[in-house]
């Protein structure tokens, strides 16, 4: 008996369609445990609208500065490789001219022009790098935090490309041998991701303000943007306050207070 | 028809060897760096992107390309491309496999790949250009194998071909549309945040890609008993000449944009990759080479009597095609990431390895295209012995 | 045959190509798997039970993993009410290890057998540094 191409060709492709619906449903049948849910913490900090306020007055020296960054990557296992290349950073430093280019003069005052200006990122309303990202490796949550799954990443790094901040780091190595003490309670990354400042998720999950906050001694100020009586609201209510490259229309959560020298509640 | 690639002269062997031999040198060191990660590149956390990704670019042009033989052959019926339009087909083919390569070959986290289709992203610029360059390559390899099968056997194409013929053209257009759209819509890159970002991709694609197809046909007369034809050559060198002006004319409304409007972020870029920037003078020679390069092959191209001359026609091709490949297979990727976001400027040079992985893609390129231009040369071989008897 | 030596050798190469992996693992059958349940921690506990049925946990622990990494990771929901109506917080490192702080011996043991290779650990901190 032999099979005629058409034959085998109805035949194959029957079997490719069985296969193939057998699998989805597979899928929908064993979806979960039956019965079971997943809910947020009680303790949980909770916004619509993550932000933060970085008020410079109060970082009167780079030390200021190096404590919460130190705080930031000790907290997250972000390693140190020495070289600039690979370097990996969730919060960096830049000065005026730098961290708000178009925004200097030759004629700033000295103190404002050596300042060096925490910078991370913005966890922008209308991220770039989310709108780029062709996995939803980095995606928007509801509550205003630009995320990353670790696990999803390709390691394409078309959000480096995306990004106007300069925020995020790829993992051009394995980063656990320069990982001087890991914190055994955050996961690190492995080579091939990109990874950047996740706004202390995992904290506020624990109820907890983000580690550079708590380092900051004040300087910073976090809350619900979309909370009128917030005190990130109050003090934006109350100072001149400005963000980084704003005209992109990515609109930063991260607002500087810049001079004034006015002390807020 | 495969089995006619299995069958060669002494040089063809060697020719293949010669590629084999580079290919498993690109290949273990790509297992040395899917070890190791991306450090072992030049790549950093300022200039993200590098040789790879620039390669893919300029391939995606060099693919496109194939319409400007298909659209006079197929539109205009133009009979004296008949006999290389599949030579185009095939380096379509060719082109878009290096594409995928180099675009895995870039990837940090590559056995993730299909996680693209996992989690399909319509938002992601990536996501249709995953969809575009795979629906080229599968276009271009049915069109070219079809139409070779029924040319070996003495009949016309069968009919369904035509309507993916045609749906080939714009799609052709497509690929490098989106491939542009990778980059002229990201809001943080001025250099690269450009109206004209397309259509300049298109520009120098029909410029580079004509100008290695005839280059290869050129090669082909003289390895072969393969003969494109005085004519379509002469026609193919035209359309260079005039895609490279239109090149360089966009690229100048680029200069005069930035410039004239004084816009320190948009002529930083310019700066670094003609003049270099704060001492950081990288790619300044290859930039001043590739306009000079681009001016003489245009003026070689556009004048009839040095074009006619085909001691002087390939000369004046490979001109283009460097010109081309500087622009966008270099400048145009590393020049978007310098200087960096905050202003700052880390320069960017490949590495040995990444040299070696890039020669190792390029070879899988010419091997695939040595294999598929075997196949078609023999078909004709075949072809004009059964017809002289 | 034509080039019938030819055809013969190259059967025979695949042939051993294709049964590589059985050649070489001829009479080096594997132990069965026993993973170890008995960590300090799991034995002070007074009923022994994992978030759900042993049973559905070893065969859907892959995908209950999954659920819950983009669960907590996702949509930020940390918490677990599983089919007893129990709560856990949705955690690899301080649920799952806690009790399992074996996971060399008790995830290692069975993935090692059936030649599985997850990638938790290239991240999750596998212990060590923890009690």
């Amino acid at each position: 008996m032999s099979v005629t191409r058409r034959r085998f060709l109805k035949l194959g492709l029957t079997t490719l369609a069985g296969i193939g619906g057998a699998m989805a449903l597979d899928g929908f049948w064993r979806g979960s445990a039956e019965a079971s849910e997943v809910l947020t913490d009680q303790k949980a900090l909770k916004a619509k609208h993550w932000a933060m306020v970085i008020d410079s007055d109060r970082l009167k020296s780079a030390e200021n500065v190096q404590r919460m960054i130190d705080a930031c990557h000790r907290t997250h296992n972000v390693p140190d490789f020495g070289n600039s290349k690979d370097e990996i950073k969730w919060m960096g430093t830049e000065t005026y001219e730098h961290a708000f280019p178009g925004q200097e003069n030759g004629y700033l005052n000295e103190g404002i022009k050596e300042k060096l200006f925490p910078v991370l990122c913005n966890h922008c309303e209308n991220p770039a790098c989310v709108r780029v990202c062709p996995t939803q490796a980095t995606f928007k949550r509801p509550d205003g935090i630009v995320a990353m799954d670790y696990h999803r990443c390709i390691g394409c790094r078309f959000c480096m490309a995306a990004c106007a901040f300069g925020a995020r780091s790829f993992n051009f190595r394995d980063p656990r041998p320069f990982i001087k003490q890991v914190n055994p309670d955050f996961p690190t990354r492995t080579k091939g991701v990109v990874e950047k400042c996740n706004f202390c998720v995992e904290r506020l999950e624990k109820g907890l303000p983000p580690a550079c906050v708590e380092a900051s001694n004040g300087a910073l100020i976090f809350g619900d943007l979309d909370d009128p009586n917030s005190e990130v609201r109050q003090v934006l209510a109350t100072h001149y306050s400005i963000r980084r490259k704003p005209e992109l229309g990515t609109e930063p959560s991260v607002y500087y207070l810049i001079g004034g020298g006015e002390e807020h509640a | 028809m495969l089995e006619k690639a299995l069958s060669g002269s002494r040089r063809y062997w060697a020719w293949v060897a010669v590629l084999l031999a580079l290919i498993a040198v690109g290949f273990s060191t790509y297992l040395k760096q899917y070890h190791e990660g991306l450090g072992i590149t030049g790549m950093s956390r300022d200039v993200s992107w590098g040789l790879y990704i620039a390669q893919f670019t300029f391939l995606v042009g060099v693919a496109a390309s194939a319409v400007m033989v298909a659209i006079p052959y197929y539109l205009h019926n133009y009979k004296k491309f008949g006999k290389i339009v599949i030579l185009g087909e095939f380096l379509a083919v060719a082109s878009v496999v290096m594409c995928v390569l180099f675009i895995f070959v870039d990837l940090g986290q590559p056995v993730r790949v299909l996680n693209v289709l996992l989690h399909p992203t319509p938002h992601s610029v990536m996501f249709w250009d995953m969809i575009v360059l795979s629906g080229y390559l599968l276009l271009n390899i049915i069109i070219g194998w079809t139409s070779l099968g029924a040319e070996r056997k003495g009949f016309p194409p069968p009919s369904w071909v035509k309507p993916l013929i045609y749906i080939a053209i714009p799609w052709a257009v497509s690929i490098h549309t989106v491939t542009a759209f990778l980059y002229a819509g990201l809001p943080g890159r001025s250099h690269w945040l450009t109206a004209i970002m397309a259509a300049r991709f298109l520009a120098s694609a029909f410029a580079a890609g004509p100008a290695l197809l005839v280059i290869l046909c050129l090669l082909l007369r003289r390895l072969s008993t393969f003969d494109a034809g005085r004519e379509s050559i002469q026609a193919l060198a035209k359309i260079v000449a005039y895609a490279m002006s239109a090149n360089v004319f966009f690229f100048l409304l680029e200069v005069f944009t930035a410039f004239y409007s004084h816009i320190p972020e948009h002529m930083a870029p310019i700066r670094y990759l003609f003049f270099g920037l704060d001492g950081h003078r990288g790619l300044v020679g290859f930039m001043w080479s590739a306009a000079i390069l681009a001016f003489v092959g245009i003026g070689l191209l556009i004048n009839p009597s040095t074009r006619k001359n085909e001691r002087v026609l390939p000369f004046a091709l490979a001109a283009v095609f460097i010109a081309a490949w500087i622009d966008k297979g270099l400048g145009l990727i590393v020049g978007g990431f310098i200087p960096n976001p905050m202003g700052r400027i880390t320069e960017y040079a490949p590495t040995l390895p990444e040299i070696w992985i890039t020669l190792g893609v390029y070879s899988i390129g010419l091997l695939v295209l040595t294999v598929l231009y075997k196949v078609a040369i023999a078909v004709r071989e075949e072809e004009s012995l059964a017809a002289h008897g | 045959m034509y080039k019938g030596g030819r055809i013969i050798a190259g059967l025979l190469l695949f042939a051993c190509l294709a049964l590589m992996p059985f050649l070489i693992n001829i009479g080096k059958a594997a132990a069965k798997p026993s993973p170890q349940v008995n960590t300090p921690f799991i034995q002070q506990l007074t009923t022994q039970t994992c978030v759900e049925s042993a049973a559905f946990m070893k065969t859907e622990h892959m995908q209950l993993l999954n659920q819950w990494r983009d669960a907590a990771l996702r949509d930020g929901k940390t918490v677990y009410v599983n089919s007893q109506g129990q709560s856990f917080p949705i955690s690899l490192e301080n649920s799952c290890l806690k009790c399992h702080s074996n996971p060399q011996q008790f995830c290692n043991t069975c993935h090692t057998y059936a030649a599985v290779k997850p990638y938790c650990w290239d991240c999750h901190n596998q212990g060590g540094t923890r009690q």
